[in-house]
């Protein structure tokens, strides 16, 4: 849903230091950009915040969104930072209901870029069935951020039958992904490369809240760990959660699902698709006897058509995840040290 | 992924490897020359499926491993105390220099970026005619003829801001140096496929026929590797040192003549430093006087440095394949790939780096036995 805009956008129009005064001119930006857009009645107060009442257990998140390009195939920062708080909030078992949403703009920001990104922020919003009910806007200084940097909060209720920690990790849990991998960062890296494929890659970035409801609501309590795999990818992921739980873990490399293309991609740049990130995959650790049921419910929720089971926790306490490789050999898979970093040769 | 997967065929390989344990009586040290082909040896968890009597050491053929030192601290000085923009390809940026990798550099303040193509700091240099550009030329006979192309191309723009840092090295000699010292066990060689791929097979003769090892140009997937193996040892199993060709598909036996001749056209051949083994003759890329200008050495009038020592570092005879890097005092202990001492830890192509990750697996994962 877009919504047509009141304010005169006016050609050329740019985010100044006077949008972040607190006077008038921020005034105008908010309406023009945000309440416009977002409609929630805790928002239309313009109180310094929002009071809710919920009850039961919640859970509260956190992120801070910074990317380069702000616009790439497939997205925006907008429901990027959307998205984004309404995973980890349901990688929590929580469905996300609030956000919070604050806007770090650099001077010089056009304001069209802005409206684009607020309107996918929006539009994300609303598909996801949460509201913006608080918020903040800064101005910084040209050449002191990139474009804009968002950051989201949110409270999301936790699902009734969610017992969800690395703790629960046990040997003989199934290893499930929702989707294809590495989409994100190979889209991000072709924009960053100047690089144009036969087959665009567009990013994942999508909400995965109705995907875990839907895996509760059919497994609950068999549903042991969850976790996105955004930066570091599906290997960092595993590693992390293998180290965790101290449980071992054995993936194949022909259960991962990639696109043709992207898996193209990644040799083209000398990337691991393992480490390539994502922004709409995740990974569900499952009790093995849950594991076809698990696998079916993802299939029929939104965002989990795609779902597979790539492995399964053995019985040592290596705390390590090892890959059988699709010729029958094994390698480690590791937290990666760093940045992945294109090879020489 | 057409011409790719059918070099990872499972059953192919099964086939190989059952033929490779047929063939296989006695023990047998290959290097695989190139980085690339380490990597992959050990992203495809090949070494698992070999026999007991073939050994595999790790060669040369990491660029980033072979970096000399100071020339990464003359990278580092010309982007902090010169100002200077350095393109460098990715895994360059995080190799230790003296006091600070490029990486360092960077969040340093420094303006350090990585690029795929050497092309992409010549377009930089061209719109940003008010900052020096430097691409830093590292790499073998693969990367030295669009290194080349770069500069020619800035030679044709008339740009007086583009020079390339170049620490290019050459294959044929290291492994010459590797056979000649007294202290080598490589009985057999997998020469580097894409290498062979500009130059053509003619540099090798001379190294079969002087050394008397099979040299087998292999390429770099895992049906590759296996098969140019199999062919090494099935020459010195029948006591034969002969040079052969796995990578036909790719390698013509008179390389690629265009890339060639670019090559010769701005770089000529010169004595040079590898890190870890010391001045290998005739082994480096320097670039041509009629281009000197586009040399960042002599426009920032910057003078080579001798290669200093890393206490206990056994670098060196990891690269010349005499230790293993689990001898080494530093591993997995100061050295890792987060604090790397040695430059063989830094890229995953260095084989210390493949080592860790192969170190950190738990003796009962670790496949073994399907072939005794």
């Amino acid at each position: 849903m877009t919504l047509a805009c009141p304010a005169p956008t006016g050609d050329g129009g740019h985010v100044i230091m006077g949008h972040g005064s607190g006077g008038l001119l921020s005034q105008q930006l908010l309406d023009r950009a945000v309440f416009s857009r977002f409609r929630a009645p805790e928002l239309a107060q313009r109180h310094d915040g929002a009071v809710l009442a919920f009850e039961g257990p919640v859970a509260f998140s956190t992120d801070g969104y910074v990317i380069a390009p702000i616009e790439f195939p497939g997205g925006t920062i907008g429901e990027l930072a959307v998205h984004g708080t309404i995973n980890d909030l349901a990688m929590c078992g929580a469905m996300a209901e609030v956000l919070s949403l604050g806007l770090i703009l650099e001077e010089g920001l056009p304001l069209a870029t802005l409206d684009r990104v607020l309107a996918a922020a929006a539009d994300a919003c609303e598909a996801a069935g949460v509201r913006v009910v608080t918020g903040d806007t800064k101005v910084v200084e040209r050449g002191k951020g990139d474009g804009i940097y968002i950051t989201t909060a949110g409270i999301g209720r936790v699902h009734p039958r969610a017992a969800i920690t690395a703790s629960r990790i046990a040997p003989g849990d199934a290893i499930l992904l929702n989707a294809p991998i590495a989409a994100h960062g190979i889209a991000i890296m072709s924009v960053r490369e100047g690089l144009a494929f036969e087959t665009p890659t567009v990013s994942d970035t999508r909400a995965l809240h109705r995907a875990v409801a839907a895996l509760l609501d059919r497994c609950g309590e068999a549903v042991h760990c969850l976790r996105d795999a955004t930066r570091g990818g599906v290997g960092a992921v595993l590693a992390e959660l293998a180290q965790q739980g101290g449980q071992g873990m054995r993936i194949r490399q022909t259960a991962l699902p990639i696109a043709e293309a992207v898996e193209g991609a990644c040799e083209l740049l000398g990337l691991d698709p393992l480490y390539v990130a994502n922004e709409g995959v995740f990974v569900a650790i499952v009790d093995g006897a849950h594991a076809d049921a698990a696998l079916a419910a993802l299939r029929a929720a939104p965002g989990g058509d795609g779902a597979v089971r790539i492995g399964t926790v053995g019985e040592d306490r290596s705390g390590q995840v090892l890959l059988e490789s699709a010729i029958g050999g094994a390698r480690i898979v590791h937290l990666p040290p760093g940045e992945q970093l294109p090879r020489i040769c | 992924m057409k011409f790719l997967s059918e070099f990872r065929d499972p059953a192919l390989v099964e086939r190989l490897v059952d033929e490779l344990h047929r063939t296989v009586r006695g023990d047998w040290t290959l290097m695989e020359v190139c980085g690339g082909q380490t990597h992959s040896l050990v992203k495809n968890g090949l070494m698992d499926l070999l026999p007991a009597g073939v050994r595999m050491v790790h060669g040369p053929g990491c660029p980033v491993c072979v970096t000399p030192v100071p020339l990464i601290d003359l990278a580092v000085r010309l982007v902090l105390e010169h100002g200077a923009t350095v393109f460098s390809f990715g895994d360059m940026l995080r190799v230790p220099g003296t006091t600070r990798s490029l990486a360092q550099a960077k969040a340093a303040g420094g303006d350090v970026r990585v690029v795929y193509s050497p092309l992409e700091a010549v377009a930089f240099a061209k719109a940003n005619p008010g900052r020096q550009v430097v691409f830093f030329a590292v790499g073998f006979e693969t990367t030295a003829p669009a290194n080349a192309l770069a500069l020619v191309h800035a030679h044709r723009e008339g740009l007086r801001n583009f020079s390339l840092l170049a620490s290019q090295v050459l294959v044929p000699p290291a492994m010459a140096a590797v056979l000649a010292d007294p202290a080598s066990t490589i009985q057999g060689f997998l020469a580097a496929g894409h290498v062979c791929t500009i130059m053509g097979l003619d540099e090798y003769e001379p190294i079969v026929a002087r050394f008397r090892v099979p040299v087998v140009v292999t390429g770099f997937e895992p049906v590759d590797l296996l098969h140019g193996i199999l062919m090494a040892v099935s020459q010195l199993e029948r006591g034969e040192a002969r040079l052969e060709n796995q990578y036909a598909r790719v390698v013509r036996p008179e390389g690629n003549p265009d890339a060639r001749r670019v090559l010769r056209e701005v770089f000529r051949v010169a004595d040079r430093e590898w890190r870890g083994i010391g001045t290998i003759p005739a082994s480096g890329l320097e670039v041509r006087e009629e281009f000197a200008d586009f040399d960042a050495k002599v426009r920032f009038g910057l003078e080579d440095a001798p290669e200093p020592a890393s206490a206990g570092c056994i670098a060196g005879k990891v690269l010349r394949g005499q230790a293993r890097p689990t001898e080494c005092p530093h591993f997995g202990q100061a050295c890792t790939p987060l604090t790397p001492v040695g430059a063989p830890m830094v890229s995953s192509e260095g084989a210390c780096a493949a080592y860790w990750h192969v170190a950190q697996a738990p003796v009962t994962l670790v496949r073994g036995g399907r072939h005794g």
